[in-house]
């Protein structure tokens, strides 16, 4: 179970002379869930962006099974088998609920139904609105269809931007909750998140990004008790 | 009565070609947000590459020919003149499609030598039959038949088929669809295959009515299918067809009305009156989205 599944070497992002990440390297093992957690413009959405091909980092490297995908096109990424459930939960609008499940396995050539099943199991609420278009969900039920879509794709390491956001407490628990149960059915889980009090309880490992660098790593668990981890993102009071 | 009948019937001839043409520049916008005002030009090169081939091929050969050829040059354009833009401001892709437009005009000018060129009677569709007692050509008759089975033919491509949902994916947001595996450029590609094809087929319609082409034969009927998908909401195939429609049958009506009352040279200012009505009054158009920018 500690066979690298991904790996970030050494990352630099910029967007037009500003550099977002400088020099970011983690890794993420099989059966893993990882979060980065961060405040707002930390470089975690950079970070992730150019693992899935939508940005080119400027240098470092992005290693995937073992395989380079630095820079790559996201749809040989996609195929290799990573998937993104993205910021702000993108869902088509226009697309109906099934439709937005069947995009998500846009590149598989094979049977969907047993992963529709699946996907239905987590999300009962999708089933009975297959045939609404996207855009008229709510905003939980959007980030549902978001993971969902993101599973149809049956891949290897599912990467979260901030499935919380925006999203009300209880909303936040079931997604999280789904989270854990898909990691259990054997999906490495890489998770951004500003909620890092969630993030921490559920993830295997952690990794706190300040300015484009890491600032600290652990597991969920230490890095909870820490002192400056409460101070920063937990709200703790100092005393 | 039999008037009525012979203006109704090139009305909705004239708004089937007129539709043709429209499906093209809303499926492109639907997709790029790109007015491709060389898309008339496309179709004018359709019309003349008709005259050419049908000189030394056999029809059965040459109209084929002239819709694959179409297609070449739509897909060729949008590789040259639009993909380099693909990051650029819209502006900037916006100019482009003005140069491309200038560029096939001027090169139908060269070729041509400026002067108006003869299209050929096509067998069948120039043929002259008898509807409640008026003559007309087969092509006025077929026109709006062809139109219907082309659109429905599209409708299921776009709503029944994988790459028609990735067309409608990739209209909605780039990024996400780029996030599925979905080639953008491809997908972009598809559209402007179906647009030019659907040109040339109108193109083979048009002239066949409008015996003459010359290298400013596709700006205006260009400009009045723009019109037309503007009038139905930029973006809605639907739209592009009804206000294709509309806008054919009313401009043949105005152009039918009594000599004495003189209004016939108007019916071009009438279509632009509309745009500038609509454009007031309904910006979204008959089926248009309205535009709400959702962060």
């Amino acid at each position: 179970m500690s066979e690298e599944v991904l790996q970030i070497k050494d990352l630099f992002v910029s967007y037009g002379g500003i550099e977002a990440v400088r020099g970011i390297s983690f890794d993420v093992k099989a059966g893993e869930i990882v979060t980065l957690i961060g405040a707002n413009g930390a470089g975690k959405s950079s970070t992730l962006r150019s693992i899935s091909g939508l940005v080119k980092p400027k240098s470092g490297s992005v290693i995937f099974e073992g395989q380079d995908i630095t820079g790559k096109d996201p749809t040989l990424i996609v195929s290799s088998g990573l998937a993104m459930v993205p910021e702000g939960r993108r869902i088509f609008p226009n697309l109906t609920v099934l439709e937005n499940l069947r995009i998500g396995a846009y590149l598989r050539k094979d049977d969907l139904s047993a992963d529709l099943e699946r996907v239905y199991g987590y999300f009962p609420r999708l089933r009975e609105r297959s045939w609404q278009e996207g855009g008229t969900l709510s905003g939980g039920e959007q980030q549902m269809l978001a993971v969902g879509r993101a599973l149809m794709g049956k891949p290897k390491l599912l990467m979260m931007d901030e499935p919380s956001l925006g999203l009300a407490p209880i909303v936040v628990q079931g997604i999280f909750e789904i989270i854990r149960q898909i990691h259990e059915a054997g999906t490495t889980v890489l998770l951004i998140e500003q909620n890092a009090n969630m993030a921490l309880h559920v993830a295997d490992r952690a990794y706190v990004i300040e300015n484009g660098r890491i600032a600290m790593e652990g597991t969920g668990k230490e890095l909870l008790e820490d002192e400056k981890v409460r101070a920063a993102y937990l709200g703790a009071v100092e005393e | 009565m039999e008037y009525v009948i012979s203006v109704l019937l090139s009305g909705i001839s004239v708004g089937g070609q007129y539709a043709l043409i429209a499906i093209g520049y809303t499926l492109v916008y639907g997709i790029l947000r790109l007015i491709n005002f060389a898309h008339g030009d496309v179709f004018m090169v359709a019309g003349l590459m008709g005259i050419y081939l049908t000189a030394v091929l056999p029809i059965s050969l040459s109209l084929p020919l002239v819709i694959l050829l179409t297609v070449l040059l739509g897909f060729t354009i949008e590789r040259a003149a639009y993909k380099p833009l693909r990051n650029a401001p819209r502006m900037s892709v916006m100019i482009s499609a003005i140069g491309v437009s200038y560029l096939l005009q001027n090169t139908a000018t060269y070729v041509t030598g400026g002067q108006p060129m003869t299209y050929p009677t096509i067998p069948f569709l120039s043929d002259t039959v008898n509807v409640a007692g008026t003559q007309t050509k087969w092509v006025v008759i077929l026109t709006p038949f062809l139109v219907l089975l082309l659109v429905i033919l599209l409708s299921m491509l776009i709503n029944k088929t994988k790459v028609g949902m990735a067309m409608r994916a990739v209209s909605k947001d780039f990024e996400t669809s780029r996030l599925m595996g979905i080639k953008i450029n491809s997908v972009i590609s598809v559209t402007f295959v179906i647009g030019s094809a659907l040109a040339a087929v109108g193109s083979i319609l048009f002239f066949t009515n409008y015996p003459a082409i010359t290298p400013l034969a596709g700006a205006m009927p260009g400009l009045k299918a723009f019109v037309a998908a503007v009038f139905g909401g930029i973006g809605s195939i639907p739209g592009a067809v009804i206000g294709a429609f509309i806008i054919g049958i009313c401009e043949t009506i105005i152009k039918g009305l009594p000599s004495s009352w003189d209004v016939s040279v108007f019916s071009d200012a009438f279509t632009f009156a509309l745009l500038i009505v609509i454009l007031v009054y309904k910006p979204q158009g008959l089926f248009g989205e309205a535009a709400t920018d959702k962060v």
